[in-house]
C-alpha cells in the first residue's frame, strides 16, 4: 500500500490536519472538564442519603450508559431547536460529550470514593468537620488520586468519541480526513493520516496514566 | 402538533423493529466473531512467543488508540481501493469484529496473565500439553477474571454499532436519522431510539454487575 501513499498531498493538506488537531484537543479538554465537574456532583448526588438527589443521578448515570453516544448527540442536535434553544454546532457536541462522559466519570469517582475505609470518614465526623470541610480535605483528596488513572482512560475514550462530533459538521480531525478524501478522492491518505494523529494523542495520554500509576505504586511503598 | 407527530412516530414504529433487528444482528455476528478473534489473539498475546506477543500489542494500540469511526472509513473506503468489494453491512460487520477483537484480546490476555504461574508449572508437572494446559488450568481459572469485564464489552459493542448508520447500514440510529427527516421533533425521534438502546443494554449491563459481584465473593470465600 505504501508505493501508492502520496505524501505530498498530505503535506500539502499538513494545516488543515494540525487545525484539526487542535480543534479536537480543545473540544476534548473543554468536555472533559465539563464531565469531570458534572462527574464529581452527580456521584455527590448518587452517594448522599437523600433519595431526592441520588434518585435523579442514578437515573442520569444509568440512561447514558445504556445508550449510545451518536443516538445522544442526535438528540440534542435534533432536539434542542424545538425547544427553541440554539447552539451552534460546536456547543452541542461539547454538551453531548460532556454529559456521555460525565455519567462514566460518575461511576469511575465512586469506585474511588468507595476505595476510602469508612474509618477515615468517620474519623473526619469525630473532629468535628463538616461535610464540606470532609470532601475537601479527607475524601476528595484520597479519592481523586487513584481515580486519575482511570480517568485519563475515560479521557482517552472522549477524544475517540469526538470524531463523531464530525457528523454533525464540526470541524475536527475526522472532518479533516474527511475532507482531503472529498477533495482529492484519497481515501487512504486521508483516513490514515487521520488515525496517525489520534494515535498521537492516545500515546500522550497513555503515557501520562502510566506515570501516574507509577507514582500511586511508590507512594503506597514508601 | 405534537400529538400529530406522536402518531406519526407510532405508524412508523415497524421501521424502528426492524433498525433494532439490525443493531441486533449486526451485533451479535460481530460479537461472536469478535470473541473467536479476541481469545485467539489474547491467548497468542500471552504466549512466550516474543513476535506474536508485540505484533498483537501493536494491534491491540492501533484499535484503542484510533475512532472506531476512522477505521470504519478505513475499512469502508480503503479496501475497494485494492480491490475488495464490501457492502456497507460486510464492512460494519468486518470493522465491528476487528474493533472489538482488539478490546477482548486485552481482557483475555490480562484475564490469562493473572492466573499464578505455579499453575502453569503444575500442569506442566502432570504432563500436560500446551493446549491442554490452556484448555484445562489456565481458561477455566482465567474466565472468573475476564467474564464480567467481557459482557461489559458486549454492551460497548452494541453501543458502538450505531456509528455503522453512517455507511448506510439501517440500524436503529439510521431509521431515527430518516425519520427525523420527515418528523421534525429530535427529542421524540431520538427519545425512542435511546428506548429501543436502552431495553437492549440495560439488562447486559446488570448481568455484568452481577457476574462481577459474583466473581468477587467467589474469590473472598477462596
Amino acid at each position: 500500500m505504501l508505493e501508492y501513499f502520496n505524501f505530498r498531498v498530505v503535506l500539502q493538506y499538513l494545516p488543515m490536519f494540525l487545525k484539526g488537531f487542535l480543534a479536537t484537543g480543545w473540544i476534548s479538554i473543554i468536555s472533559l472538564a465539563g464531565a469531570t465537574c458534572l462527574g464529581i456532583l452527580a456521584c455527590l448526588c448518587r452517594l448522599s442519603r437523600f433519595r431526592l438527589l441520588s434518585s435523579p443521578a442514578v437515573v442520569y448515570i444509568e440512561i447514558i450508559r445504556s445508550t449510545p453516544l451518536l443516538a445522544q448527540l442526535y438528540f440534542f442536535y435534533f432536539g434542542l431547536p424545538s425547544l427553541g434553544i440554539r447552539l451552534t454546532e460546536i456547543q452541542t457536541g461539547i454538551l453531548a460529550l460532556s454529559l456521555n462522559s460525565g455519567a462514566y466519570i460518575a461511576e469511575i469517582v465512586r469506585a474511588g470514593v468507595q476505595a476510602i475505609p469508612l474509618g477515615q470518614v468517620e474519623a473526619g465526623i469525630a473532629f468535628g468537620l463538616s461535610l464540606v470541610q470532609r470532601l475537601r480535605y479527607i475524601i476528595l483528596p484520597q479519592a481523586l488520586g487513584i481515580t486519575i488513572p482511570p480517568l485519563l482512560g475515560q479521557a482517552i475514550v472522549l477524544v475517540k468519541d469526538s470524531a463523531l462530533l464530525s457528523l454533525i459538521s464540526v470541524f475536527e480531525l475526522t472532518r479533516a480526513g474527511q475532507i482531503l478524501t472529498s477533495d482529492r478522492f484519497m481515501p487512504t491518505e486521508g483516513f490514515f493520516t487521520t488515525a496517525l494523529f489520534y494515535l498521537i494523542l492516545y500515546y500522550l495520554l497513555k503515557l501520562m496514566a502510566n506515570w501516574w500509576q507509577r507514582r500511586l505504586i511508590f507512594r503506597e511503598l514508601y | 402538533m405534537w400529538g400529530y407527530y406522536f402518531q406519526n412516530l407510532l405508524n412508523s414504529f415497524p421501521f424502528f423493529l426492524k433498525g433494532l433487528w439490525m443493531t441486533f444482528l449486526v451485533s451479535l455476528v460481530s460479537l461472536i466473531m469478535g470473541t473467536v478473534l479476541g481469545f485467539l489473539a489474547g491467548i497468542a498475546r500471552s504466549s512466550r512467543i516474543k513476535p506474536l506477543k508485540y505484533v498483537f500489542s501493536v494491534y491491540v494500540d492501533f484499535m484503542r488508540g484510533t475512532p472506531f469511526l476512522v477505521q470504519l472509513f478505513i475499512i469502508f473506503f480503503i479496501l475497494p481501493d485494492l480491490g475488495i468489494q464490501l457492502e456497507a453491512f460486510q464492512a460494519a460487520v468486518i470493522s465491528l469484529t476487528i474493533y472489538a477483537g482488539a478490546y477482548i484480546c486485552e481482557i483475555v490476555s490480562s484475564g490469562i496473565d493473572a492466573v499464578p504461574e505455579g499453575q502453569r508449572e503444575a500442569a506442566v508437572a502432570f504432563g500436560l500439553n500446551r493446549f491442554q494446559q490452556l484448555r484445562y488450568v489456565i481458561i477455566p481459572q482465567a474466565m472468573r477474571t475476564i467474564l464480567p469485564p467481557l459482557v461489559g464489552q458486549y454492551v460497548l459493542l452494541v453501543k458502538d454499532s450505531s456509528v455503522i448508520s453512517v455507511i448506510g447500514v439501517t440500524d436503529v440510529t439510521r431509521v431515527g436519522w430518516l425519520t427525523v427527516q420527515r418528523i421534525p421533533e429530535g427529542m421524540m425521534v431520538f427519545g425512542l431510539v435511546g428506548i429501543l438502546y436502552f431495553v437492549v443494554c440495560y439488562p447486559l449491563i446488570r448481568v455484568a454487575n452481577r457476574l462481577e459481584q459474583m466473581m468477587t465473593h467467589d474469590r473472598v470465600r477462596l
